[in-house]
């Protein structure tokens, strides 16, 4: 299950923006239609925050109560109530459940950015551009940007974002005489390397259950395993040239024996991150702060440093986890609500909040120039400044990769394919196929016209 | 597992035949009311709970209901998918293996402990009566929970043990052995209800026989073996049964499993599982509501096969 991880992802580090989002937004709404939701005509927003309205927010985030202070200050006749409904794993049921029944849906909504085209294909999310969200869109990386949006059409606001890169104990390096590697063939001989100088060693673990990640490093290799034609209609390749590059690699790793394939966000694999077992963690922008908290005796040992690369000199790198906030379709307070999805990932003291008191890594670029973020060192690794490091890594993101609207399959289908194939020491090339399978085939049940190989 | 039903099933008792023509027909009338009166709780939530979901679920699962098309008619689709799936196929199976395993060695140790019981030459009956039947009394919740921690390859206490003792770490949570894992969680929980039931059944087993049986000179164990165990069969009759059906059903145990050893036991483990993550991961609605039904059919012949074997087998003794 990737349950368990999803929630970290949150625990990240800081976002700043664009703040005058909103008075921008307002003034540019001078038609004044109420959102019919073509996504032409515009809502008058000024009109429409002077309203009173009561809305309620999901998210798994903890204190995010703090930035939706800052929202109900500057608009005081709308009130947010925020409802932590679970962990991405327990809030997509509900959140499901209630959109099915028609009634206790929230207005708003944490969704990770790989959920927003599963939920918008059941058409249960919000248009944002009538209510002026094509105006925040310049504050935004553009390639989170564009896992929310559809043409013009915006479906969610991204709240922060999971660039990955390597943590590495480098007590564990010196002691092998390993040096960092660079590319994805010495990451491989330093593997095998480690686990023979101390076979109770890895150099890393390849997770069978995390899906997301395991798409992190497709992403990085330049694989884009869908491509949307149209609302009903998409390719999936998830077996590409690249995907069977990356999985004839870790192919090699796991079978030999080099790198382990414990379950992670499990209580073995915590132990594993504190003991040593593993000496890299492969992992997003949220990992640092999230280790922090986790392997506590191991401070001052690890590093940070960009993922090993493809070819010497590239410098890729994928995305794994991140948010965004969505506001649901049935919401009686559309303008109030998207205003508030806004309002919170884009406005400067909000951002510059969700990354110093909740540890989101942003998503907006005026915070990942900020000097305060960026120069903010962590003993924990040895008083590294991680934020600079993981903020080069975001801007060497492509930003060209989409998401199928049937995720939760297709991460769930992971486990039952390439994750076993881990577990049972197999080919993962062939176990990638087989992935493409069985996602192509759900898809053309529920409906999609699918292309692709 | 749901083996929740209550053991003694009450013997309906005929009401006495009044002939109508010596009673007002109102009286009789007000009879039939109040007597509806007492049954209505029940039946309104038993209507409300159980005939009305199952009616809609069985309506549900005519349907295919797409992400993109919408609601389409599609008769038995849906099942004819279902028998063909090989996912829900792999599940039953293993749970057909679970039953065959588990199911004998816990009503053994259930009987073995009723009969010890029975026996009267246990010291402090009571307490060990209450200590095998505690485990029941935990929820499912918490006693997966609790052995989840008890089977961890670092910190449980088992592999602690036997890392001390240089046997290596056991794998109680690997694909291997997770089954086994199960049983052995399912067994702790469900051998003292089981007992209870069988224990209950040998108190109101008539003392006579066992008098008769002192003066043709049997000893304990012949009595145990030619008289009690016979006597009690209607009982381990309904054991078998409940255990049949709470083995298909099995979820909470496996479920909560999962999220220490995702790599053992999948989304589609057992039956009910699979109909889980048919609902909340891929929004097979209607294609869940298939497979439940299919389960639930599995169960009533199994348990009929059960039924019919033990009959045939009494008639043949």
């Amino acid at each position: 299950m990737r349950s368990p991880t999803r929630g970290r992802r949150s625990r990240l580090l800081a976002t700043a923006a664009g703040g005058l989002a909103l008075l921008v937004l307002a003034a540019c709404s001078g038609g004044s239609t109420a959102g019919s939701g073509n996504g032409t005509k515009s809502v008058d927003m000024a009109a429409e925050l002077k309203k009173p309205a009561t809305i309620e927010f999901w998210s798994w985030v903890d204190g995010i109560q703090s930035e939706v202070n800052l929202f109900e200050k500057k608009y005081p006749n709308i009130k947010v109530k925020v409802v932590n409904a679970g962990q991405p794993a327990a809030e997509y049921p509900k959140l499901r459940t209630a959109l099915k029944a028609g009634s206790g849906a929230p207005d708003v909504v944490q969704l990770e950015a790989h959920e927003v085209s599963s939920f918008t294909i059941t058409k249960s999310l919000l248009d944002l551009a009538p209510y002026g969200a094509n105006s925040v869109k310049s504050k935004f990386l553009p390639w989170a940007w564009s896992q929310v949006s559809q043409g013009s059409s915006v479906y969610a606001i991204p709240q922060d974002t999971g660039p990955m890169g390597m943590l590495y104990r480098k007590d564990i390096f010196d002691k092998y005489h390993i040096q960092v590697p660079t590319t994805w063939a010495e990451f491989a001989t330093a593997a095998e390397k480690l686990h023979k100088a101390d076979p109770k060693a890895y150099l890393t673990n390849m997770s069978p259950s995390n899906g997301a990640s395991y798409t992190g490093l497709l992403w990085q290799a330049g694989s884009r395993p869908f491509k949307s034609n149209s609302a009903t209609s998409f390719d999936v390749n998830i077996a590409d040239a690249p995907a069977k590059k990356v999985s004839d690699y870790w192919s090699g790793l796991v079978k030999s024996g080099a790198v382990s394939t414990d379950a992670d966000f499990t209580d073995q694999w915590y132990r594993g991150l504190a003991s040593g077992k593993y000496a890299t963690w492969l992992t997003a922008a949220w990992g640092p702060l999230f280790l922090q908290g986790t392997a506590k005796g191991t401070s001052g040992k690890w590093r940070v440093a960009p993922l090993p690369q493809w070819s010497a000199g590239e410098s890729a790198s994928g995305n794994t986890g991140g948010s965004t906030s969505a506001v649901v379709k049935s919401t009686k307070y559309p303008a109030a609500a998207a205003a508030f999805a806004e309002f919170l990932n884009s406005d400067p003291a909000s951002t510059k909040m969700l990354a110093s008191k909740q540890s989101l890594f942003p998503a907006t670029t005026a915070l990942l120039n900020d000097q305060s973020f960026l120069s903010t060192s962590l003993p924990f690794f040895g008083g590294q400044k991680v934020n600079q490091v993981f903020s080069d890594i975001s801007k060497t993101v492509s930003t060209d990769f989409t998401w199928s609207p049937v995720q939760d399959y297709v991460f769930s289908d992971f486990n039952d394919t390439v994750g076993k194939a881990m577990t049972n020491k197999q080919d993962l090339t062939a176990a990638l196929t087989q992935w493409q399978k069985s996602v192509t085939t759900y898809a053309k049940q529920q409906g999609f016209t699918v292309g692709g190989s | 597992m749901s083996q929740t039903v209550p053991p003694a099933a009450a013997r309906r008792v005929p009401p006495p035949v009044v002939p109508k023509s010596r009673r007002p027909w109102r009286s009789s009338t007000r009879e039939a009311l109040t007597a509806y009166g007492f049954v209505a709780p029940f039946m309104v939530l038993f209507a409300a709970l159980l005939v009305v979901p199952l009616c809609y679920a069985g309506y549900l699962s005519l349907f295919r209901s797409q992400l993109v098309g919408g609601d389409v008619f599609a008769g038995l689709d849906n099942y004819r998918r279902a028998l063909d799936d090989p996912l829900f196929r792999e599940g039953v199976l293993r749970m057909a293996r679970f039953l065959v395993v588990q199911v004998p060695v816990m009503l053994a140790a259930s009987l073995l402990f009723a009969l010890a019981l029975d026996s009267g030459r246990l010291r402090f009956p009571r307490l060990i009566r209450l200590g095998i039947f505690v485990p029941y009394a935990i929820p499912s919740v918490i006693a997966a929970l609790m052995w989840g921690y008890l089977y961890g390859p670092d910190f449980g206490p088992f592999a602690q043990l036997a890392r001390d003792v240089g046997l290596g770490t056991p794998g109680f949570l690997s694909p291997h052995w997770i089954l086994a894992s199960l049983a052995n969680i399912v067994t702790w929980e469900f051998v003292g209800y089981n007992m209870i039931i069988m224990f209950a059944a040998l108190q109101s087993v008539s003392p006579t026989l066992y008098e008769a049986a002192a003066v043709d000179g049997a000893g304990a164990f012949r009595v145990a073996w030619h008289i009690k165990i016979p006597a009690i069969r209607p009982a381990l009759l309904l054991s078998v049964i409940f255990s049949v059906i709470g083995t298909f059903q099995l979820f909470n145990e496996p479920k909560l499993l999962s999220a220490l050893a995702p790599q053992a036991i999948n989304t589609s483990y057992t039956p009910n599982m699979y109909a889980y993550t048919l609902v909340f991961t891929n929004q097979e609605v209607n294609y869940s509501s298939a497979v439940s039904f299919l389960l639930g059919a599995v169960i009533v012949v199994v348990s009929y096969a059960v039924q019919l074997a033990s009959q045939r087998k009494a008639r043949r003794s």
